[in-house]
């Protein structure tokens, strides 16, 4: 190990000769492929807002043409109204966009890349070619996908979650390449976390500076590495599951057709026993990142250290047995239903620990309102909203109520949305710089936080009400039940709400393309903070460091009495400090 | 347009919203103590000229006593609903004395069953209605849930009962309906692009009303 | 050589000629030709026709003085059975081409049923399907040669499809309305007809030969026939269903 980590060491920034494809396309830095990735699942994260907007204009106005809708093929949308089949597609569509191509890709494949690297000190990735196929296979997923919607019959219709037979058989459906396409990409998306994840998880463990010990790590690295675990054992299911799928489609098989003697539960068993590791593979990069920018912004170390670890490690286990609540009415045993709902009550705890801890963080503190500050704290206030609601559906005698309606679409967006989207607008200006070398724009960001806080909100609570109602997922006309149509203004409100959210999110995109050139120049470390990144210079230069740093402490000692700034560097060393053991030394 | 839950129609609906309500009153405390703590250290600890954070690394009290809290709440919440959720969906929960209807869901219909005179599914003088759901009130139902095609979900909110409908699965659900009048059955589990529009209506009828209903149905569908 | 020249060419221009004249005259020729009709008879017990329950859509029900019965068996007045699809099915020779179709098939939904419940159309020809009723209703088709297809129409609309194989028949169905059905005959050739309210068909402007005829109906199945069409005349073929 120590010999090929010698050999492979990159060479120092001013001999960097590698030509434009190899540094910047076909590159096997982890920082230019976090960046890649970046800029790709900005791009998803846009086309998946697009998708929402026509549900939303669908919901809001149903049957009137949409606004600019007349350039739709006269198969979605006749005369720009939107059609039940290219609803239902867009329905699927943007879950999947934003789930497997946006938000993961965002918080994994992004900050993972860029982050686990400069956060533990180390040149590059355990395996960076692999890191680099891990990139080119999303891509080529997010692509298929893509050009799914533009195939005859159109994109996937069968929901994110592809129940099956509704998914397997095209004469239910009336879709076809688009389903196979469907779980084309989906494979793509599984090869491209599971190459991901053995990086990660190979490199935290193998690659960390002298003296960076496990519990000297940043919660940030911590909760990518669980997630990295996360995703190794659980995209592997949904892989499977995708390729059964696939040979129902093409090949004949009879997985999940209960006519030929298939098992259409076995599909969700499959799905959700993937699904709900990867609802926390959506939320525990986040919160790993926002417990570092919370520190920072109050300017005080985290609160409970090792509960924070502990949580994580607790939500990630408590993941693998709750996903039968996806399925309490499923059909499935009501007695399973009962263990279900203990498990998942009991994965409040650890998400509870967490929300106080940021609060303890903050108690006390010199909290200093920069933007990924402010949205770092939005994060914990709409978290906490997702989490709460998540204990209605969690006891199986109310899910059985508010099961598939917009409840549910409330709660999930409160996790989706407030908990991971507001965790990327604190990160990605926080890491900006040391990505591009220039800060982003403070006071538009500013703008961006508070509208995007206001009309998030205006959109999705009052989905709560709308799910309370009995308002079903999935429908493309509410006002088809009578009970429903009152309740139409709300839908109006939540319209207009949502188009004026997007609209906002485009402050974020211009502010995002303007300060890559345009932006104030950052220097080393512009938030004052003490992880290893911020050693470097900014943007950080191909291998990161020449020599990796030693460390001499854990990231969050802020506002210690031993020093006379409120921040104290991982790597500087105090007279009192003993130089690492020298058995993590020789690592490297 | 209400702000609250839909009017309660059936027996389900007691202890459903009552743990709704228990639930609501939980989450709003922990919710209020949440947000106003933080709205609260927003402005009290704001940055300020010249101060310093409290240096700390944390408190184990602290820890035991957020960790226990929630724990404790959370598994009594679980047997509590527990309780009703045995009551509702248990193995053994459906009545003796349950009346028995059968209900197929196709893409996109609901295709009723009713038991006839002798008041048994699966003898000769059963006969099917589509997309009308007619139940006597006050009178446990069984529900026999079969499927053609895919998975479909059998939704009455006033009934505040769900069912999905697996091809391949004979499920069964019960309910009791309380108020008579006129309801509205929804598939809410996406099957196609005419889910929006897969409804039936419910009649729930006086137990005479609903003899007389069916002893006409019965003879229409002889016809 | 002279002699040879004159005979190259005369035959030459007498090919270009009758090659010319067959194919100017040749839809002439079809209209002039030969037909073939006849009654479809129904013998047997007379199924009853179900009621439809229309209750649940006002907007169709309003279309209707008495409750509208289930088409899958139409017996006429005069005890002959509508809705039969008839049409050429071998005899044609290999070279025959179709016209072009003069224009689109409709079919409409109107009162929550299609109409025709039966119809026939050209390999290639455009189906105009309507939506009269202005709610919704999705369009299956079933075909097993042709691409099969589900669409939906949530409003007065028009969609368009066309087929690209002969295949009869393709079942079209509304999952909205379970009662909704509708045949589809595709055919590379524009000789078929379909039984109407007196039990009669017509298939016109045959050229000279002797042509299977089948007949098909949704619940009894296909009947054939064998007819032989020498010029002009119209040649009957009258066929028989019977009740079960």
């Amino acid at each position: 190990m120590t010999t090929v980590a010698a050999r492979t060491q990159p060479a120092p920034p001013h001999h960097d000769d590698r030509s434009f494809l190899r540094k910047y396309i076909f590159s096997t830095d982890h920082k230019i492929i976090g960046i890649q990735f970046l800029f790709v699942s900005l791009f998803f994260l846009l086309v998946g807002g697009l998708l929402a907007m026509q549900m939303r204009w669908q919901l809001g106005f149903p049957g009137k043409p949409m606004p600019g809708g007349g350039i739709l093929p006269d198969t979605m949308a006749p005369g720009g109204v939107i059609l039940p089949e290219y609803y239902i597609q867009l329905v699927t569509m943007h879950g999947t966009f934003m789930i497997f191509f946006a938000i993961m890709p965002l918080l994994v494949g992004v900050y993972a890349n860029f982050l686990i690297p400069l956060k533990i000190g180390t040149h590059d990735m355990a395996f960076p070619r692999i890191n680099m196929w891990s990139f080119w296979t999303f891509l080529a997923g997010g692509v298929v996908m893509l050009l799914s919607l533009f195939v005859p019959d159109g994109a996937s219709r069968a929901g994110w979650t592809q129940y099956v037979p509704l998914s397997a058989r095209h004469d239910y459906s009336g879709a076809s390449l688009g389903q196979e396409l469907w779980s084309v990409a989906i494979i793509f998306v599984g090869l491209s976390s599971i190459l991901g994840s053995l990086n990660y998880i190979s490199t935290v463990i193998n690659n960390r500076a002298p003296g960076m010990t496990w519990f000297r790590l940043p919660l940030s690295v911590w909760a990518l590495f669980i997630t990295a675990i996360l995703g190794l054992l659980a995209l592997p299911v949904l892989s499977g599951a995708a390729i059964m799928l696939l040979f129902d489609q093409i090949l004949g098989t009879h997985f999940f057709d209960p006519t030929q003697g298939g098992q259409a539960l076995l599909w969700q068993h499959l799905f959700w026993f993937f699904g709900h590791p990867e609802v926390y593979i959506l939320i525990l990069p986040a919160m790993g990142m926002v417990s570092d920018i919370i520190a920072n912004g109050s300017r005080k170390p985290i609160f409970g250290y090792r509960s924070m670890v502990f949580a994580i490690v607790a939500i990630a286990f408590l993941g693998w047995i709750v996903w039968g609540h996806h399925m309490f009415v499923s059909g499935m045993n009501p007695t399973l239903g009962s263990s279900f709902m203990v498990s998942t009550l009991v994965i409040a705890v650890p998400s509870a620990v967490k929300t106080f801890n940021w609060m303890g963080t903050m108690w006390r503190g010199n909290l200093k309102f920069t933007v990924p500050m402010l949205n770092a704290v939005a994060f914990v206030a709409m978290f906490v909203i997702g989490g709460l609601s998540g204990i209605f559906m969690a006891a199986t005698p109310v899910d059985m109520f508010i099961h598939d309606t917009y409840f549910i679409v409330a709660h999930l967006h409160y996790v989706l949305f407030g908990g991971s989207l507001f965790a990327l607008f604190a990160a990605i200006p926080y890491w900006y710089p040391k990505m591009f070398g220039r800060l982003m724009h403070e006071g538009w960001g500013k703008v961006h936080f508070w509208l995007t806080f206001l009309f998030y909100n205006l959109t999705f609570f009052p989905m709560h009400i709308l799910g309370m109602a009995g308002h079903m997922r999935r429908i493309y006309d509410p006002t088809q039940y009578v009970f429903l149509q009152p309740y139409q203004p709300m839908n109006v409100f939540i319209s207009v709400s949502a188009f004026l959210l997007f609209a906002t999110q485009l402050i974020f995109f211009v502010n995002f393309w303007w300060s890559l050139k345009r932006g104030q120049k950052a220097d080393l470390n512009p938030w004052q903070d003490n992880g290893l990144e911020w050693t470097l210079p900014s943007p950080a230069p191909h291998g990161n460091w020449e020599r990796v740093p030693t460390v001499y402490r854990g990231p969050y000692e802020l506002s210690s009495p031993e020093v006379t700034e409120d921040y104290l560097p991982q790597t500087r060393k105090l007279p009192t400090d003993r130089e690492p053991a020298a058995a993590t030394a020789a690592r490297h | 347009m209400s702000w609250w839950l839909p009017p309660r129609a059936s027996t389900f609906t007691g202890p459903i919203d009552g743990l709704f309500i228990a639930i609501l009153i939980i989450t709003g405390i922990a919710f209020v103590l949440v947000e106003v703590g933080l709205i609260w250290f927003i402005w009290r600890y704001r940055q300020r000229p010249g101060r310093k954070a409290f240096y700390t690394h944390g408190s184990n009290r602290a820890e035991v006593i957020w960790t226990t809290i929630p724990a404790v709440t959370m598994v009594a919440l679980g047997l509590i609903s527990n309780h009703y959720w045995v009551e509702i969906k248990g193995r053994n929960s459906i009545p003796a004395n349950a009346y028995p209807i059968g209900i197929h869901a196709k893409q996109f219909e609901w295709q009723v069953t009713y038991p006839g005179a002798d008041g048994k599914l699966g003898t000769g003088d059963d006969f099917t209605v589509r997309n009308q759901l007619h139940v006597p009130v006050g009178q446990p139902i069984v529900l026999s849930l079969s499927s053609e095609d895919v998975i479909h979900s059998f939704y009455v909110p006033q009934f505040r009962v769900r069912q999905d409908i697996v091809p391949g699965m004979d499920i069964k659900a019960w309910f009791q309906a309380t108020v008579p009048g006129t309801y509205e059955l929804g598939c809410s589990q996406l099957c196609g692009l005419g889910h929006y529009r897969m409804r039936a209506q419910v009649f729930v009828q006086t137990q005479a009303d609903y003899d007389a209903w069916m002893k006409q149905a019965a003879q229409e569908a002889s016809k | 050589m002279r002699k040879l020249e004159v005979v190259v060419a005369a035959s030459v221009t007498a090919l270009v000629l009758t090659v010319g004249a067959w194919t100017h005259e040749r839809p002439a020729a079809v209209a002039q030709g030969g037909a073939i009709s006849g009654k479809i008879k129904f013998t047997g017990r007379k199924p009853a026709a179900p009621k439809i329950d229309m209750s649940e859509e006002p907007k169709c029900k309003a279309k209707y003085q008495a409750a509208p019965t289930d088409e899958a068996v139409v017996v006429n007045t005069n005890g002959t059975l509508a809705n039969v699809f008839v049409y050429v099915k071998a005899g044609l020779p290999e070279t025959y081409k179709a016209p072009a179709p003069a224009g689109p098939v409709t079919l409409d939904q109107d009162g929550c049923r299609y109409h025709p419940h039966v119809l026939g159309i050209l390999v290639g020809q455009p189906l105009a399907i309507k939506n009269s009723d202005g709610i919704l209703h999705n369009i299956k088709a079933k075909g097993t040669k042709n691409r099969p297809f589900n669409i939906s129409q949530p409003t007065n609309m028009t969609s368009d499809r066309t087929f690209t194989a002969a295949e009869v028949m393709v079942p079209l169905e509304c999952n909205v309305h379970g009662w909704m059905h509708a045949w589809l005959g595709v055919l590379p050739h524009p000789f078929f007809a379909v039984s109407d309210a007196e039990g009669s068909f017509a298939i016109k402007g045959l050229p000279p030969g002797t042509y299977t005829i089948e007949a098909w109906h949704e619940t009894y199945g296909t009947k054939t026939a064998s007819v032989t069409v020498t010029g002009t005349e119209t040649k009957t073929a009258d066929f028989s269903f019977a009740g079960k």
